[in-house]
């Protein structure tokens, strides 16, 4: 080994605690980043992804079985433009009914329509399917549901009474198509055998194209073949941007805050590595000025120091690369199933892209100390070596000298005046880490804020539905008034009302929008609103932020309704947070639509009870079951729901703030290593003199402690900042504006904890080195020079 | 006869394998003597130090300063035994550069938590007898190798410990400073403090001790007691 090389591995096996600091920081950092970068990566295009991954097809196509063979279809595969097609395959649209299942759908019930298409295998050119569990239908009696269809588990059966022969299917898979080209999966054969006599299937079509970017490339893809078959041949065809228009609104949402934990990470990654390298390069000076004087160049001196930085830093990067990977299985898995675009992996570039980063920032910021000391004459390398600069703080030191504070405590206060740069660099990564968690805890309080104001969509401790349980057999909805006696007679109750749904016209809106009609004093129990108030009466209506965004409405605007030739006009009297059907519903008094002719649907009353203060929950839904029993509903206990999407978001930013938090806290550690080893003699002298080890241990820990209050101090207003800038972001992603009160969560029973965090994380960081310090044998540092 | 302020016992130590630093060592010294430790390099002279100031622990055998068995202290401990009991004068003097003159001096009061008044006084009053009280507010970098020694002599009385151990407390200054220091130091001792003296020089060790051991590999070689300096 030449001797550059003994040089560089003697530096970096010797000072075993920085290397293994360099390391592990480098491994979070590192870590960190390939998460940040890959989440953000997949969730901009999350649909494309996916979309790509499974060849989706931009156009499913629907052919009359009768207009066209399918020898014929097959030939569209050559129509210009279309890149790849997969089919023709049969397919149908049947009304099964459920047979055994777990879900209790009554066997009875006729469930809608349903696209049914006959392929022999998942793959293919277009639309390669994802199994997601069980397998594949390929005999007789088998069939695939596609997943967050009609909730059918494996092993669940659906029959066929009106086909000759009843057949019966068993679920034997569930599978994934980004596209939706089906609701269900057979055989061929076993489609055959569900075609009732005299019918004939029809032909589905899947293509890609050269050109699928918008709409208007979409419909002339469509056309050319539309032009191929014989006219009328092609039914229907269904555009994939519909469907990542939906979708992409989901992953929308996370890219605010992820961009927002990714730049914090940048910023961390650089500051720390900054922070390692040239505390490791400045430590070593005086074995700079030694080799020197043993003859070596100033060009080896660099290339042995930023060697020594890059060692360790090369296998925390490879060891980040594989932890980034490894946590990205389970975080992405959320992101994936919030998305519900199929798997979201790391993009290969960026573990390629991060580590090159990571070492190039390595190399460059130790190439700076390095240069400096290659340029550094012999004897100042050594001088500087032996003596750490002393002169600065000096001031300070002497002003918090005279302080009636424990010497100890004065002592460590007065160390960071000595380094400032250092102590800059500290502060710089302990606010960065107190913005991290002061953002990541905004962050969930506010979601679950805004979950909880979702839920206010379902108010009251008990909810009655209208229409019977699944599985009891009773054919229709109950009356309402009488469940209404029911409810009001059963003691313990202390108010109610009930919402029932209906469509009607908006009028400027082509498609008809739901309307929730509230009957009885539903001001107990109304939306979370974002402004506005809620509607005190007939004649106005709250709604969501996307019907004001969608019909260019404001609050104190009329819109009017339409029904069955007549009108209704309703003031808007509140912006209300609803996510529901892109926020395109309308609430108001049920009295409001009296002229309108469109009763709301008997199926979708409920009613929501509040209970007396002292009640017995589940006494009162016991009594009031008894009581519903002859009208063939029930109650139920209200138990609200929590949102995939913001269980995802919060393991997301949990995740990502601890590790900014393990980042910063390893930063500190380094650098009070650093700082410590720089000061063992003087620890030495000082312990010679008799201060304690509880002395020692509170001067290293004071040496950091005001540095952390102070980075704490300035780290939470930006993180809060930065979370009053970014969930606004999020909402307008998700289509709604969000309650001013869900945005402001911070209060000062949080604020204050989370400018002590920065204490906490400084003192963290100190800890190890601080019980180093005051282990350190006297006698081994007064030697120490 | 006075009581011995320090009591040696079959004291060995051992760094690693090989010859022991210190090997079956008896050793007692009264309170108001001044000892001097001769021998050359290596002999174990700063062990001994180490172990009498609680720096350092013995392989086997016992330390007793001042009635208190040092070995068997605890850090802390330790720590409240060299506040209170031994005061330290080292060959490069120690100081604290960042602080002054008077601060590096109050610090053992600090650390003891002596009342801020009571320390001020003690300081000023060291300083004045020194003959450093005009560099009081000076950092010990502007001082000579004497002055900067007289400031850790100053440091050292600080808690007016009943035992002085000085290292080679000559042996970075010059003939004039060494001189000094030395005068410094009988007439410390002429005031009744104990010193345990470590050195190379047998000059220093002539004038300062009445008493002088030599150490070689480890073992007492000789024991010479002057009656009258």
């Amino acid at each position: 080994m030449s001797a550059l090389g003994k040089v560089v591995r003697a530096g970096v096996g010797r000072r075993r605690v920085q290397t293994l600091v360099m390391t592990l920081t480098t491994m979070m950092a590192v870590t960190a980043s390939v998460l940040a970068a890959g989440l953000l990566v997949a969730s901009q295009a999350p649909f494309d992804h996916a979309f790509a991954k499974q060849k989706g097809a931009h156009l499913t196509a629907q052919f009359g079985g009768a207009k066209v063979t399918a020898a014929r279809l097959a030939g569209t595969a050559h129509a210009p433009g279309v890149t790849a097609a997969a089919g023709p395959f049969p397919v149908l649209a049947l009304r099964p009914r459920p047979g055994r299942n777990r879900f209790g759908m009554p066997a009875d019930d006729r469930l809608p329509p349903m696209t049914i298409v006959g392929r022999a295998t998942p793959g293919g050119p277009v639309d390669d399917i994802d199994l997601v569990a069980g397998r594949w239908a390929t005999g007789p009696g088998q069939i695939v549901m596609n997943e967050g269809g009609v909730p059918f588990d494996i092993g669940d059966q659906m029959t066929f009474p009106d086909l000759p022969g009843g057949p019966t299917l068993t679920i034997v898979g569930v599978a994934k198509s980004v596209g939706a080209s089906a609701e269900a999966w057979v055989s061929p054969a076993q489609l055959a055998a569900l075609t009732a006599p005299g019918r004939t299937p029809a032909h589905q079509m899947l293509y890609r194209f050269a050109r699928a970017a918008t709409d208007a490339q979409i419909a002339a893809d469509r056309a050319a073949i539309a032009a191929s078959v014989p006219p009328g041949a092609m039914t229907g065809a269904a555009s994939y941007l519909k469907i990542k228009l939906a979708a992409s609104r989901t992953s929308a949402t996370f890219v605010p805050f992820v961009v927002a934990f990714a730049v914090l990470g940048l910023f961390m990654s650089v500051l720390v590595i900054g922070i390692v390298v040239s505390g490791a390069v400045s430590a070593a000076t005086r074995r700079i000025g030694i080799l020197k004087s043993l003859g070596f160049t100033p060009a080896q001196v660099v290339r042995a120091y930023v060697a020594q930085a890059l060692i360790p830093a090369t296998v925390g990067t490879v060891l980040g690369v594989a932890f980034g990977n490894l946590l990205s299985i389970p975080v992405l898995g959320e992101a994936e199933h919030a998305y519900g675009t199929g798997t979201l992996t790391i993009a290969p570039w960026i573990d390629i892209a991060v580590p090159a980063a990571a070492l190039t920032a390595v190399a460059a910021t130790a190439l700076v100390p390095a240069l400096r000391a290659g340029r550094l004459r012999t004897v100042e390398a050594i001088a500087v070596g032996r003596t750490p600069r002393a002169g600065r703080g000096r001031a300070i030191r002497r002003l918090l000298g005279r302080l009636p504070l424990p010497r100890p405590v004065s002592l460590g206060l007065a160390t960071p005046f000595s380094r400032p740069a250092r102590s800059a660099t500290i502060a710089a990564a302990v606010a960065l880490g107190t913005i991290g968690v002061t953002f990541g805890v905004g962050l969930a309080m506010s979601l679950s804020d805004i979950q909880d104001g979702l839920n206010r969509r379902t108010p009251g401790a008990v909810v009655v539905l209208a229409v019977p349980p699944p599985g009891t057999g009773a054919p229709q909805a109950a009356d309402p008034t009488a469940i209404a006696e029911k409810i009001r007679a059963q003691p313990g109750t202390r108010r109610f009302f009930r919402t029932g749904q209906t469509r009607v016209g908006v009028a400027g809106l082509a498609e008809a929008t739901t309307v929730i009609a509230f009957r009885g004093d539903s001001s107990w129990g109304s939306y979370q609103m974002v402004s506005g108030s809620w509607f005190s009466g007939p004649g106005q209506a709250v709604v969501p932020s996307g019907f004001l965004n969608a019909t260019g409405t404001h609050i104190g605007d009329t819109v009017t309704l339409t029904g069955d030739g007549r009108a209704a006009p309703v003031r808007i009297v509140g912006e209300a947070l609803d996510l529901h059907e892109e926020g395109m519903t309308v609430l108001t008094d049920d009295a409001s639509l009296a002229g309108l002719g469109v009763p709301v649907a008997p199926e979708s009353i409920q009613f929501a009870v509040d209970l007396r203060p002292g009640t017995d929950a589940q006494a009162y839904l016991n009594s009031l079951n008894a009581a519903l029993r002859p009208l063939g509903v029930s109650a139920q206990a209200n138990s609200g729901e929590v949102s995939g999407v913001v269980v995802a978001m919060d393991t997301l930013a949990a995740m990502l703030t601890l590790m900014l938090v393990a980042v910063a806290g390893l930063g500190v550690l380094n650098t009070v290593v650093l700082d410590t080893r720089e000061r063992v003699h003087d620890l030495g002298v000082l312990k010679a003199l008799g201060m304690s080890p509880r002395q020692t241990v509170t001067m290293v820990i004071t040496s950091v402690a005001g540095i952390g209050l102070l980075a704490g101090a300035l780290g939470a207003p930006i993180g809060v900042a930065l979370h009053d800038r970014v969930l606004p972001a999020m909402g307008r992603a998700a289509g709604t504006r969000f309650p001013a009160a869900d945005i402001a969560v911070y209060d000062v029973r949080v604020l204050v904890p989370l400018v002590l965090g920065g204490l906490v994380l400084a003192t963290a960081g100190a800890l190890l080195p601080a019980g180093w310090a005051a282990r350190t044998r006297t006698a081994t540092a007064l030697r120490t020079e | 006869m006075t009581a011995p302020i320090i009591q040696i016992r079959d004291v060995s130590k051992r760094y690693d394998v090989g010859r022991p630093a210190l090997a079956g060592l008896n050793l007692e010294v009264r309170a108001g003597e001044a000892l001097a430790v001769l021998g050359p390099s290596g002999s174990g002279k700063s062990t001994l130090l180490n172990l009498v100031a609680g720096l350092d622990q013995p392989s086997e055998g016992g330390v007793t300063v001042d009635g208190v068995r040092v070995d068997t202290l605890s850090e802390a401990a330790l720590a409240k035994y060299r506040r209170e009991r031994i005061g330290m004068v080292f060959q490069f003097f120690n100081l604290l550069d960042d602080l002054t003159v008077e601060d590096n001096v109050l610090l053992p009061a600090q650390l003891a938590g002596m009342p801020r008044g009571k320390a001020r006084t003690r300081t000023a009053e060291l300083l004045e007898h020194l003959g450093i009280a005009r560099h009081a507010r000076a950092f010990p970098g502007r001082l000579s190798g004497g002055e900067r020694q007289r400031v850790a002599v100053a440091r050292a009385l600080m808690n007016h410990p009943p035992l002085l151990l000085a290292d080679e407390p000559t042996g970075a200054l010059d003939t004039a400073s060494a001189a000094d220091v030395r005068e410094l130091l009988v007439e410390l001792n002429r005031t009744g403090q104990t010193i345990l003296l470590v050195t190379h020089d047998t000059a220093l060790a002539a004038s300062c001790a009445a008493r002088t051991i030599e150490l070689v590999d480890g073992r007492i070689a000789r024991d010479i007691r002057t009656a009258a300096r």
